[in-house]
């Protein structure tokens, strides 16, 4: 009996040692690094003291920073989810022998550096780059367009990072719709569109709600986007993280901001699960 | 060892090797590969006997050191050198922090900037190199050893290897040279440019050019709230606050803007490529010289000996026409070639008479605090 207690543990071992050690023990660093202090050289004096907490809320730099990022992630959810249930959809009701190619094509990004995708907007939307040189060309503008170093190239960096999540979350959840339920409901009279609205989208929900959590979170972290596709104006939490850490050797500084990101997030996490049920997404992961 | 491989590639052969064993296998050779490659390779080889590790900017400057001076050197003495990247001086020094020991698995690195070899000096990375070992330091500039021995009278850390400047390129088919040369640091406040105005995202350099714009000595800068406002006003103007050299010469390049702070040595590679870019070194403009930092727990010897090969003229000479920075060689003492002489903040005295190079305890004192407020402005424009 005893021993059948103990197995799953000692399944789980491995995991959880590797969770421990790669996750949990660096985050403990990062927490006892925000209490310390840095010497004017740059190396770090240890100490207890909420100084560098302090530092981030006496005015409102920080926060306006924070919230422009949760804005940003906001605004990238939507956008996501936007576009992203349109071609779930399509993956779902196709019938074509392409469809597996097609679902393929959705990870094809994943395998080419995210660096490199993002560096290559700079090709497209460049003052000299394919868009405007092609709009040039055909007389359409005089002049190029100034499209990139704004918020719009930043969110278009972070779309095209992010859209394969949110679209594989929700292909999993509509795949696991039995197609039967649609049947029925267009034998009770539902046409396309009511069936769409009383059944597929209900429950397609899991993987909605999956996608965005997913999104939200990874925008609220990333900092490359900002950085290479961004204009003065456009940082992002992160990129203060990155300046204070690397910079200003400012690492117990760097590390209470991420704490506090950190702390944000998780009440954000602890709330979409108080009201929509965190449970939603093990039910989108298990199909 | 070698008995279980065969045994098990004879297993294998004989279609004996199960599943399970197949993966246990895979494992191993994972995990092998792993300690044996990856980031373990280079602290495992530089511990090595008879290897020392040099890390370096890449491209073509590691291409440089590695045909005209390690190779050779490893041919003369048996001794390996192993080649490290960075991308930026920051970005390293947070490695060689956090390295363990901290500092203990690097040995020569081609720091940036007077006020660099300040901070190693400061978090105790330094060691004390004996002079008398390194000849070729005797050609060197005596004006790019002085601010070393400023900070470690006692011994130099490092040598002093090339310098550049941080003027201003712009687009020769936007800004004519005589506007430039009229504007002076000027020109980067100039309404023509707005919109089409890059820079570089570091603090110093932006405290710099707002401190030269308000007629200032970025030394000694009194009045640090008009330099803050001359920034304030800039950032409306600015396009793009690039971040590394590559992404420089990219903006210029392809036209994304017109006129930016720039290095000397990026600028020349464009010229030298038929781009239109000019370069600009305004009055008091921003000047820097280059080390190799020899790290604490080096072994001395060894460190020595390469410093020498490093700066002996044939090798200092190569390293230089493939960065496009002057060498730290005086002119004086050293027949320079040509493409040296044409180079841009190359100096045919060696005295290194007017140009202006931060003061590292001025800078170094201030970094916390500026970088900051830097930061607030840039973020909130």
């Amino acid at each position: 009996m005893k021993e059948n207690k103990l197995r799953p543990w000692l399944l789980l071992s491995p995991s959880l040692t590797a969770v421990f050690l790669l996750l949990v023990v660096p985050v403990l660093f990062v927490v006892v690094y925000s209490f310390w202090l840095r010497a004017p050289t740059g190396a770090v004096i240890p100490a207890f003291q909420f100084g560098n907490y302090a530092r981030f809320f006496e005015d409102l730099f920080y926060p306006t920073i924070l919230f422009r990022t949760l804005r940003v992630a906001v605004i990238c959810v939507f956008l996501c989810l936007v576009m992203g249930y349109v071609p779930a959809y399509f993956f779902y009701r196709s019938k074509s022998r392409y469809r597996r190619a097609l679902i393929l094509l959705i990870m094809i990004p994943f395998w080419i550096s995210f660096i490199i995708r993002t560096m290559s907007w700079i090709n497209i939307l460049g003052t000299t780059g394919f868009l405007n040189h092609t709009l040039m060309r055909l007389g359409v503008i005089s002049e190029p367009l100034s499209l990139l170093y704004n918020e719009a190239a930043v969110l278009m960096g972070l779309i095209q990072y992010l859209l394969p999540f949110m679209i594989l979350n929700i292909f999993v959840s509509l795949e696991a719709i039995d197609k039967n339920l649609l049947e029925a409901a267009r034998s009770m009279g539902c046409n396309e569109w009511q069936a769409f609205k009383e059944v597929t989208l209900p429950l397609s929900l899991p993987g909605v709600s999956a996608g965005c959590l997913l999104v939200f979170v990874l925008t609220a972290g990333t900092y490359l986007p900002p950085m290479i596709l961004g204009g003065p104006g456009n940082e992002m939490i992160a990129n203060l993280i990155f300046k204070r850490v690397i910079g200003t050797l400012d690492w117990p500084f760097g590390s209470a901001i991420s704490v506090i990101l950190l702390l944000l997030l998780g009440c954000i996490v602890w709330t979409y699960n108080r009201y929509l049920g965190i449970n939603t997404l093990f039910k989108a992961f298990k199909g | 060892m070698k008995k279980q491989l065969k045994d098990v590639h004879e297993r294998h052969l004989a279609g004996d090797l199960s599943r399970r064993d197949f993966v246990k296998y895979c494992a191993l050779a994972g995990v092998a590969a792993g300690l044996v490659g990856g980031p373990f390779s280079m602290m495992s080889k530089a511990l090595a006997q008879g290897s020392i590790r040099f890390d370096g900017w890449g491209g073509t400057t590691s291409q440089a050191f590695r045909r005209h001076a390690f190779d050779p050197f490893t041919k003369a003495t048996g001794v390996r050198v192993i080649d490290g990247e960075f991308g930026d001086m920051d970005t390293y020094l947070t490695r060689v922090i956090a390295s363990f020991p901290p500092g203990g698995e690097f040995n020569l690195a081609h720091l940036s900037g007077v006020f660099d070899y300040a901070r190693y000096v400061g978090l105790e990375f330094h060691s004390a190199l004996d002079e008398s070992k390194i000849p070729n330091l005797a050609l060197v500039m005596e004006s790019m050893i002085t601010p070393y021995r400023k900070i470690t009278p006692n011994a130099l850390s490092a040598v002093p290897y090339n310098l550049g400047q941080t003027g201003i390129a712009y687009n020769t088919k936007y800004i004519p040279k005589e506007k430039a040369e009229e504007l002076g640091a000027s020109l980067l406040w100039d309404e023509s440019v707005r919109g089409n105005l890059g820079s570089w995202g570091e603090w110093r350099t932006n405290i710099w050019y707002a401190a030269l714009h308000t007629g200032q000595n970025p030394n000694d800068i009194q009045d640090i709230k008009a330099v803050w406002d001359a920034l304030r006003a800039q950032v409306a103007m600015v396009k793009k606050y690039w971040g590394s050299g590559a992404e420089l010469m990219s903006l210029l390049a392809g036209e994304e803007i017109h006129a930016t702070v720039a290095w000397s040595g990026r600028v020349a590679h464009l010229q030298s490529e038929g781009y239109p870019i000019g370069f600009l070194a305004p009055k008091n403009c921003y000047s820097w010289q280059e080390c190799i930092f020899v790290m604490k727990g080096t072994d001395l010897n060894v460190a020595q000996q390469l410093l020498d090969f490093m700066l002996a003229p044939e090798a200092s000479i190569a390293v230089a026409e493939g960065q496009m920075y002057p060498p730290s060689l005086d002119p004086s003492k050293v027949d320079l070639p040509e493409s040296i002489r044409k180079l841009p903040a190359f100096d045919p005295t060696g005295k290194l008479e007017g140009y202006l190079f931060a003061d590292p305890i001025y800078w170094n004192s201030k970094q916390v605090e500026w970088a900051e407020q830097w930061d607030r402005i840039m973020a909130t424009s």
